[in-house]
């Protein structure tokens, strides 16, 4: 992230500079960490009400009962946290939101299956293998109803919107399919090196 | 069809809500208590991604506004042509990963000034629908936790989109090619 985070800014900079666009890319900074404050706090309030509602449905015993029902598969994905941890619940709450495409409902759904999964991580500013697993299948998008994109072909006239949907769900499944299998190679080899890295800075 | 989706998209989350309601009712939970309970960490969580956000946004930003994105997409634009995919795209391929407005923006300008049936306009829509905002959502659901090191979920992330957009442009020219 580190390295990310720098090549980024160093790249905007120095393009910026070879397209003479410098000033934007400064006004851009600006414009930046204003709409960075304006996507959180726009979130409060709907964050606020889905988290309320999830602690209805986890007293109530609702998400324990997912949980338990997803427990053969959450076992097999996510190994390093008790299998009848209430994150499971969380992350097919988090899913169902995403998968009718409600990503308002989603966001909060997800930050509450990250809490859980906090619980359960060793090291608190690491990400588990749990955590990276979770996220790569989010970021995979797995939508079932593309809400916003047939809002937009309705829109201009599109003749039969519905007709992108089969096409978008088969997409959609491969890039999440690929995600788990990418997630549970990169876990094995991740752990080699970090493990590698440890034995030899006590070598040193 | 459209009118089934539609209908199961508007009743989702009633359906969700009256349900955990009721049953919350049911086993005589007080559900305002619980209710206030949960929803007083919004405000925390929403603060606690602050710098997170402000970190990536301010780079994309950045990144956008310096043409860095233009450029890729001009060196781009020979290997995307051999395989036969429309220039329109190509601005769409590289910001779907980083910035979610941007990529609503560019989508609907494709949709405004192209043929609404033409096959930029599936392929672009296949596109969009199908994956996330891969920086968006590392940076929130990291930042609500306060997790510094992501490991291998950036690249994970990053791999799934690359995987989807190839699957894509197959997928279209499979069944509208």
């Amino acid at each position: 992230m580190n390295i990310i985070f720098y090549i980024l800014i160093v790249l905007s900079i120095l393009i910026g500079a070879y397209t003479g666009k410098l000033q934007d890319v400064v006004n851009a900074l600006t414009e930046g960490a204003e709409l960075s404050v304006k996507v959180a706090f726009s979130l409060i309030g709907i964050m606020a009400f889905w988290l309320g509602i999830m602690q209805i449905a986890q007293k109530s015993g609702i998400i324990d009962g997912i949980s338990k029902l997803l427990k053969p598969i959450a076992k097999v994905l996510f190994n390093d946290i008790p299998p009848d941890s209430p994150a499971v619940g969380d992350i097919a709450m988090n899913f169902t939101a995403n998968a009718f495409g409600l990503s308002n409902a989603a966001t909060p759904f997800g930050i509450k299956a990250m809490e859980e999964l906090q619980k359960e991580n060793k090291d608190k500013v690491s990400a588990s293998d749990s955590m990276c697993l979770f996220l790569g299948m989010n970021t995979a998008g797995f939508q079932l109803i593309p809400t916003t994109v047939l809002a937009v072909l309705v829109g201009i006239g599109y003749k039969n919107p519905t007709e992108i949907i089969a096409p978008t769900m088969l997409v959609t499944c491969i890039a999440f399919t690929f995600a788990i299998i990418f997630s549970k190679i990169m876990q094995r080899l991740w752990k080699a090196q970090e493990t590698k890295e440890v034995h030899n800075d006590k070598n040193s | 069809m459209i009118k089934i989706l539609n209908l199961i998209s508007l009743w989702a989350l009633p359906a969700i809500i009256l349900g955990v309601l009721t049953i919350a009712i049911h086993k005589k939970i007080p559900v305002y208590e619980e209710f206030i309970t949960g929803a007083k960490d919004g405000f925390k969580v929403a603060v606690n991604i602050i710098p997170y956000l402000v970190a990536i946004i301010v780079a994309i930003s950045m990144l956008r506004a310096s043409g860095a994105i233009e450029m890729t997409a001009q060196l781009l634009a020979p290997v995307l042509e051999f395989c036969h995919v429309p220039a329109d795209i190509l601005p769409l391929t590289i910001v779907r990963s980083l910035s979610g407005s941007a990529t609503l923006g560019i989508f609907s300008d494709i949709a405004h000034h192209l043929d609404p049936n033409s096959y930029a306009v599936k392929l672009a829509a296949i596109m969009v629908g199908s994956s996330e905002t891969t920086f968006y959502v590392l940076s929130v659901y990291f930042g609500a936790v306060n997790i510094k090191k992501f490991r291998y979920a950036m690249l994970v992330g990053i791999m799934a989109d690359i995987v989807g957009i190839i699957s894509a442009i197959l997928v279209c020219q499979m069944m509208f090619g």
